[in-house]
């Protein structure tokens, strides 16, 4: 077993037969993903990627036993569909989608918390446990089975740290993209809790980046006693306060949010800080060897 | 307290202006005073007949610290009104925001001068560690409210409201005692405060902020300053926001980059960038000061980039006259290498290249996307590291002093 999902995990796709989707789905099939079918309203019935095509959550559930379900549907109809998956009692949610306004995104973590259902994101490249399965869109040959642990606010970043991480003979238990976007599901606190109870990981590397507080959040957590090494790198230590770079939680609030701040937060918590996000491979490869 | 108050500004997110705010505030119950914006120093003479004698002028810019600026002026009568408008109109306003330009006054809001007994703050803001939706009041209103937090927390008051129902009788008469009012001022507030959440959750605004809400001689409540700050991802289901969104302020080069698609932010330095996710966007600024030099901008190209769109990202970096050499990161994942290759060397065939650039592929469609940059013609350099990268772009721009066309 790793954290949220392992081999055996069955996946519906939200927006299955969009081009997003399609696109997606097939590569996730390639890599070994159960992927089970796929919703969109109105063309269910048809086979899509020799899988089935359900109107609704609740008759793919019936039909399938999916319990993840992974959102590429357009930021408008978004917040709908977390919730739709969360009242047919699917357990992990991961969207995609980029873009949904804030206050959906509320309304849809409100309710949520009402169910048994977790969710990813939004705007997460998803997750991966390398070897077994990847809900998500990131590239799978970069990944390599390991033990090392990966959670990240980016995409594309967390595609460098992984790599960095394959390069040095190291692995993923998994790597999970926790989302750019201001309001979002599972925090860096709660992946903590899961790698802190995951045999199989032995450390955890963090990529965070300016604006908000979950990186503060998770090092509080650590501070109070964390049994596997944790190593951090936080992206943005040259940007300019109140800019938003392109990440809608990537953002300087005041006097708050900092990068600098961030890590020395985290480096007071025990949390062995990278100061440069070339340096993510050799660092955790050092320490891990020791 | 002071840590819970820290995430009111949201600095993300369309910025209304105030007279825009103000219409916005009207439409749910609110009082605001009575005025009118003006684009001339004679209609704002014109304006004194109707909401005079007494106004004040206010230059509609966004930005904050308007006042210590001088763009707030009371007039008495209309020759008086139309001298001050008349100088405002030429003024380039500098706050601590607008940065060492400033920015041109293009209108002014004339209001009628009211008599103000005391000031309150009121603010409902996306409460974004929290994921809620925050009501916060204060009696101390007209300063910053963070200030106010740090400095006197018990002053600060707030209730989370329902982000469906909004706020709860209740709350908001709870929130009218705390500040101390009573009789038909404290149904007054109430109302102002149910008003402020609704203008919030139906704007789909992730602020709405009155400050000062006054109380006046006449023992009216009036929002004399308003700000609200509009979810752009929301924008799609508010068509009557459209005509706001004017970026007649912002830098061409961002304005260029909005149109197509990029999320491109000025930096300063000398080194361009383009990259593919913001958090290598950041990532790679980062390294460039690391490695001594300086970026001259941020340029997200972002996931489902078109060849277009990464042409456009070129140009404008390869454009901007400050940048001496470029450095272009993408690690493809949704993005494919060769379109990125495609969509520059497009841009390097338009435009020319008079810098240095160097290329660092990885991921989805690497192979063929060097393979594209190889058979163009062009003159550039490859990295294979992030750090490599960043290390060659700053001796390239160190090796191009003069950053002209050559």
């Amino acid at each position: 077993m790793s954290i949220l999902i392992d081999r055996s995990s069955r996946v519906l796709v939200q927006g299955f037969t969009g081009k997003e989707g399609t696109f997606h789905a097939q590569r996730m099939i390639d890599y070994g993903t159960l992927v089970v079918g796929g919703t969109s309203p109105g063309k269910g019935g048809r086979i899509h990627l020799g899988r089935p095509v359900f109107n609704t959550v609740a008759e793919a559930r019936a039909a399938t036993e999916a319990n993840v379900a992974v959102l590429f549907v357009p930021p408008f109809a978004a917040a709908d569909a977390i919730m739709e998956s969360a009242a047919a009692g699917i357990g992990v949610i991961v969207v995609i989608t980029e873009g949904i306004p804030v206050l959906d995104m509320i309304r849809a973590k409100r309710f949520v918390a009402g169910t048994r259902a977790v969710f990813l994101g939004p705007n997460t490249p998803g997750i991966i446990v390398p070897g077994q399965t990847k809900v998500g869109i990131m590239p799978g040959p970069i990944h390599r089975p390991g033990r090392i642990g990966i959670m990240s606010r980016s995409g594309t970043l967390t595609y460098e740290a992984v790599r960095q991480i394959s390069d040095a003979s190291l692995g993923q238990s998994a790597a999970v993209g926790i989302g750019g976007d201001p309001i979002t599901g599972l925090s860096f606190v709660d992946l903590l809790e899961l790698y802190r109870a995951d045999p199989e990981t032995d450390a955890v590397v963090m990529i965070g980046e300016i604006g908000g507080t979950a990186e503060e959040e998770a090092a509080a957590v650590i501070r109070q006693g964390y049994p596997k090494p944790v190593f951090a790198y936080i992206a943005g230590l040259t940007s300019p306060p109140g800019r938003r770079m392109g990440h809608a939680g990537a953002i300087i609030e005041g006097e708050t949010g900092r990068a600098g701040d961030k890590a020395r937060i985290l480096a007071e918590a025990g949390v062995v800080v990278i100061a440069l996000p070339s340096d993510i491979g050799e660092t955790v490869a050092a320490h891990i060897s020791k | 307290m002071t840590g819970h108050l820290r995430f009111c500004y949201n600095k993300r997110g369309m910025k209304l202006l105030e007279h825009q705010a103000k219409d916005i505030l009207s439409r749910f119950g609110i009082p605001v005073p009575k005025g009118m914006v003006v684009e001339t120093p004679a209609r704002a003479a014109a304006a004194v007949e109707k909401f005079g004698p007494r106004v004040v002028l206010k230059a509609q810019v966004l930005a904050g610290g308007r006042g210590k600026a001088g763009g707030i002026k009371t007039a008495l009568g209309p020759e008086d009104a139309r001298f001050k408008a008349e100088a405002l109109f030429k003024t380039r306003l500098t706050t601590p925001q607008t940065g060492a330009a400033g920015l041109a006054v293009r209108r002014i809001l004339v209001e009628e001068a009211v008599s103000i007994d005391s000031e309150f703050y009121l603010g409902v803001a996306v409460d974004r560690p929290r994921s809620a939706v925050t009501l916060l009041v204060s009696p101390r209103g007209g300063i910053d409210i963070e200030e106010t937090a740090r400095a006197i927390p018990n002053a600060v008051f707030r209730e989370d409201v329902d982000p469906q129902a909004g706020a709860r009788p209740y709350q908001v008469r709870r929130l009218a005692f705390a500040l101390g009012l009573s009789g038909e001022t404290l149904t007054e507030a109430a109302a102002i405060m149910t008003g402020a959440v609704r203008a919030l959750l139906d704007s789909d605004a992730t602020l709405v902020e009155i400050n000062p809400l006054a109380l006046t001689g006449e023992g009216r409540l009036l929002a004399l300053d308003a700000k609200i700050v509009l979810d752009d991802n929301a924008l799609f289901r508010h068509p009557e926001f459209h005509a706001a969104d004017d970026d007649a302020d912002a830098d061409p080069a961002e304005a260029a980059a909005a149109r197509a698609g990029l999320n491109y932010v000025r930096l300063g330095g000398d080194i361009g960038c383009l990259v593919n996710g913001a958090g290598l966007a950041m990532a790679t600024a980062d390294l460039i000061q690391a490695a001594g030099g300086k970026p001259a901008n941020f340029c997200d190209i972002g996931g489902g980039v078109s060849e277009d769109a990464v042409k456009a990202g070129f140009e404008i970096v390869i454009s901007d006259p400050a940048v001496r050499a470029v450095l272009v990161n993408v690690f493809g994942g949704i993005v494919r290498c060769d379109l990125v290759a495609r969509g520059m060397i497009r841009a390097a065939e338009e435009k020319g290249v008079r810098v240095s650039f160097i290329v660092r592929f990885l991921g989805t469609n690497a192979e063929e996307g060097r393979a594209l940059l190889a058979a163009s013609g062009l003159a550039y350099e490859t990295a294979e590291t992030m750090g490599e990268a960043a290390r060659k772009a700053v001796d390239a721009a160190g090796r191009n002093p003069g950053g002209g066309r050559t």
